[in-house]
């Protein structure tokens, strides 16, 4: 078999075509003749490289560089630098998508936005954009209209419920603050936000971040604190530096700061980061990284309404808990009552992600149906494929197979079928996913992000994960089904904090509705999502095999064998299922199986 | 890195205590501080904190190993985060990483012999609408492909 050094692959799509590919492919080809490079470089033909958009769009191997909007007379300078110098020539790289604001569209039909109405509208850095669509009314309303007990019955009233996860109504929140003895108290924000695909509160404070201000001081009035913290991740940098504008242009209206609106009422607020700590979005180990501490959890009572940051009392919800405030207080309880269901009042964010057409952030009623959620907002399955499962309420969350899909959204029914609201987040799965798989994955998350601090959580998910991983790797064995089992109810009954009470989810309810994936791991040594990949092989199809050797000369270990225009076949001894021959293959004639 | 180029540990250590205070309190944005301006935090650093703070030593390292952004030990010119969290691992993310171990040999947390990266694995990043997602130092990239990381690292040479 011929060597050649390099592959240059040149799309020849129509696209790129009508941009002059046949052109670049001939002057290609003649400037490597012309410098003698034609022996070691293959010029192939191929199609869709990149985004189709920037043609003629050039790819070369091994290195892998991806080159576009190439015109003939690029060509020389090309070849010179990148075949006969071997520089990388950067000019002339494809751009590489960089981060984009896919995540808030128009509303979708079924969308109510509520908490997310002024994102993408308002300059987030001007307070006069906010204070133009009704921004800090609710506040003066509160402090000239308003006593403290009537703010809190309002909010009890709405039926508001912390939208951090676990959903405790916020105003009786509010109310135990406030008659809890000790002085001064102090009001918390939770935008710690650490649940793998969650941003909704992210977006708010980035596009809106005066409506959690508003939110926070009325809070404040109405527990009687006079001292306010935003525990912000890191992570996001964004965030903290639109909350710090924020705050210094509320202080400069007089809406933070001493004698609020002249009220006599002073309130003031500080942005505190993590430092990349998930258990810190549990609000006592959120309290002792505010205190200097590291961020491990305490046992609960003493509930932080009593003894909180610096053991006084202290009211701490979710950035999307105190957004909803200002428009409670506006458009009335009732209003507010009137969204959601018996249980679960008003709007909801969720960020969506995974294999669903239209991912990113929406806002819906509570009591929408999963169903109406992934399909009427979310557009459905993305390719067309089938739904599997979707996982709600992040890592602590579980996986609701397609007999769900019917189910009202709301704090009740998700806990009821072994999953949680928590903050947001929903992950669409398509056929395509191994449950095993994914089972794992969050418990390596979970396993990661214990603090370590006790005993059933720490030792408890390690051992999840070491027969997840076995099972995975196709040494799953008799038994391991009901020890999982049993590990899952002793961690979920003996762990000290939220984390450990919900690492379980994610494989008890994989357990729970795709048994027989586990089954066919453990029993029959097969991955049916065609995941794992020491329970899958490839194999090419000797009817469809056109024998054209581009798999044989791309598998890394040399594991296929066949002549020009003869079935290949793969050695199934030697194969490390990476699966470059199945994506190289033209003629699909590599499977899985 | 050039010894004289250096910033000067103790410099950086006063400038952040003088914004943030003495507090207790003030431990984490300072320890913070320092690790952005120093890429990492010596233990000439974590001495003198201690020495400002009156904090025991002990507590401030213990403080120091826990948070994931904090670290004591030196980083690599560039330091590559990959998201590991599950929105972006379903979306092709685990074919990524892949490619940067293909591209790098580095298990997470390590740097290269060279000094040239650091590779780490982070948790979510909140942008899981244009997953897999790459942050290389301040650069975040969406919509990663495998075949793209080369090119990418390209970049950095
Ligand atoms: C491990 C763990 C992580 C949490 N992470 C968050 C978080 O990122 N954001 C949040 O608001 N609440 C989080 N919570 C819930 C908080 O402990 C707390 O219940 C919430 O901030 C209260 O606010 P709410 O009443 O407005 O929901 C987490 C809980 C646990 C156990
Ligand atoms: S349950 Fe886990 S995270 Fe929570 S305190 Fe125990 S070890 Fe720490
Ligand atoms: S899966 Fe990878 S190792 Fe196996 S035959 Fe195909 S290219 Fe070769
Ligand atoms: S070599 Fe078998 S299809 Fe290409
Ligand atoms: S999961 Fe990767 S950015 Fe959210």
């Amino acid at each position: 078999m011929k060597y050649y050094r390099s592959h240059a692959l040149v799309c020849v799509d129509p696209e790129c075509l009508a941009k002059g590919a046949h052109e670049v492919l001939d002057a290609l080809q003649d400037e490597l003749v012309a410098q003698g490079l034609i022996e070691e470089v293959q010029v192939l033909e191929t199609s869709r490289i990149g985004g189709c958009a920037n043609g003629p769009e050039l790819m070369v191997y091994p290195e892998g560089v991806h080159y576009a909007g190439l015109t003939v007379d690029d060509i020389p300078y090309l070849v010179e630098e990148h075949f006969l110098k071997g520089r990388i020539v950067k000019k002339f790289l494809a751009p590489i998508p960089k981060r984009v604001d896919e995540e808030l569209g128009p509303p979708q039909a079924k969308e109510v936005r509520v908490v997310l109405r002024n994102c993408g509208k308002i300059d987030p850095e001007n307070i006069e954009d906010y204070i133009a669509e009704d921004g800090y009314l609710a506040l003066a309303k509160v402090l000239t209209e308003m006593t403290p007990e009537q703010v809190i019955n309002e909010v009890i009233n709405s039926g508001l419920r912390g939208r951090g996860g676990a959903g405790f109504p916020t105003g009786k929140k509010w109310q135990l603050v406030r008659q809890a003895p000790g002085n001064p108290k102090y009001v918390i924000c939770n935008a710690d936000e650490g649940d793998p695909g969650a941003f909704m509160n992210r977006r708010v404070l980035e596009g809106d971040p005066h409506s959690v201000l508003e939110g926070m001081i009325i809070a404040a009035y109405a527990i009687g604190a006079s001292q306010g913290y935003i525990y912000c991740r890191a992570e996001y940098p964004l965030a903290v530096r639109t909350l710090n504008i924020a705050i210094q242009q509320a202080r400069a209206f007089g809406f933070l700061g001493e004698n609020i609106l002249g009220s006599g009422f002073s309130f003031d607020i500080e942005v505190r980061m993590g430092a990349g700590a998930f258990v810190c979005g549990e609000e006592t180990a959120l309290m002792a990284s505010i205190e200097g501490r590291r961020g491990e959890p305490r046992p609960r009572p003493p509930f932080p309404a009593v003894k909180g940051l610096w053991d006084k009392p202290t009211n701490i919800n979710n950035v999307e808990t105190y957004a909803n405030i200002p428009q409670i207080i506006l458009r009335g309880a009732s209003w507010f009552a009137s969204m959601g269901t018996e249980r679960s009042k008003g709007t909801k964010t969720f960020a969506i992600a995974g294999d669903v057409k239209r991912t990113g952030l929406i806002e819906v009623p509570l009591g929408i149906t999963l169903r109406e959620v992934i399909y009427d907002v979310g557009g459905g399955i993305k390719d067309d494929k089938a739904f599997k499962a979707v996982q709600t309420g992040g890592p602590m969350g579980g996986c609701l197979p397609a007999e769900y899909l019917d189910m009202e959204v709301d704090y009740e029914s998700l806990t009821a079928a072994g999953s949680i609201m928590g903050s947001g987040g929903m992950i669409v799965m398509d056929e395509d996913t191994c449950m095993v798989d994914i089972a794992r994955f969050f418990m390596e998350f979970t396993q990661d992000e214990s603090c370590g601090k006790c005993v059933p959580c720490r030792v408890g998910t390690r051992r999840i994960l070491e027969i997840l991983e076995r099972i995975c790797a196709g040494q799953g064995r008799h038994g391991d089904i009901e020890v999982l089992e049993m590990l899952c109810e002793q961690i979920k009954n003996t762990s000290l904090c939220g984390l450990g009470q919900g690492a379980p989810n994610p494989v008890a309810s994989t357990l729970k509705y795709f048994r027989s994936e586990y089954e066919a791991h453990i029993y029959e040594k097969r991955c049916p999502a065609k995941v794992c990949r020491a329970l899958i092989t490839y194999e090419i199809l000797p009817n469809v095999c056109t024998g054209c050797t581009v798999c044989a000369r791309n598998c890394p270990v040399e594991a296929i064998t066949g002549a020009r225009r003869q079935t290949h076949v793969i050695n199934p001894d030697i194969c490390i299922r990476c699966g470059i021959c199945m994506q190289v293959c033209n003629f699909n004639a590599v499977v899985v199986r | 890195m050039d010894v004289r180029d250096a910033p000067d540990v103790l410099s950086v250590v006063q400038t952040a205590v003088t914004r943030h205070g003495t507090s207790r309190e003030a431990l984490i944005p300072i320890l913070s501080e320092v690790n952005q301006a120093l890429g990492y935090l010596p233990t000439a650093a974590l001495t003198e904190i201690h020495r400002l703070l009156k904090v025991p030593g002990s507590q401030i390292f213990s403080v120091a190993s826990f948070y994931r952004m904090l670290s004591t030990k030196p980083r690599g010119e560039h330091v590559i985060q990959f998201c590991e969290s599950a929105p972006c691992h379903v979306v092709g993310g685990r074919e990524v990483w892949q490619a940067l171990q293909d591209a790098l040999h580095l298990n997470p947390g390590e740097t290269s012999a060279d000094g040239k990266w650091t590779l780490l694995t982070t948790s979510c990043l909140g942008i899981c609408g244009v997953g897999p997602v790459v942050v290389i130092d301040n650069d975040v990239y969406g919509n990663v492909e495998p075949e793209q990381i080369p090119e990418i690292l390209a970049r950095y040479a």
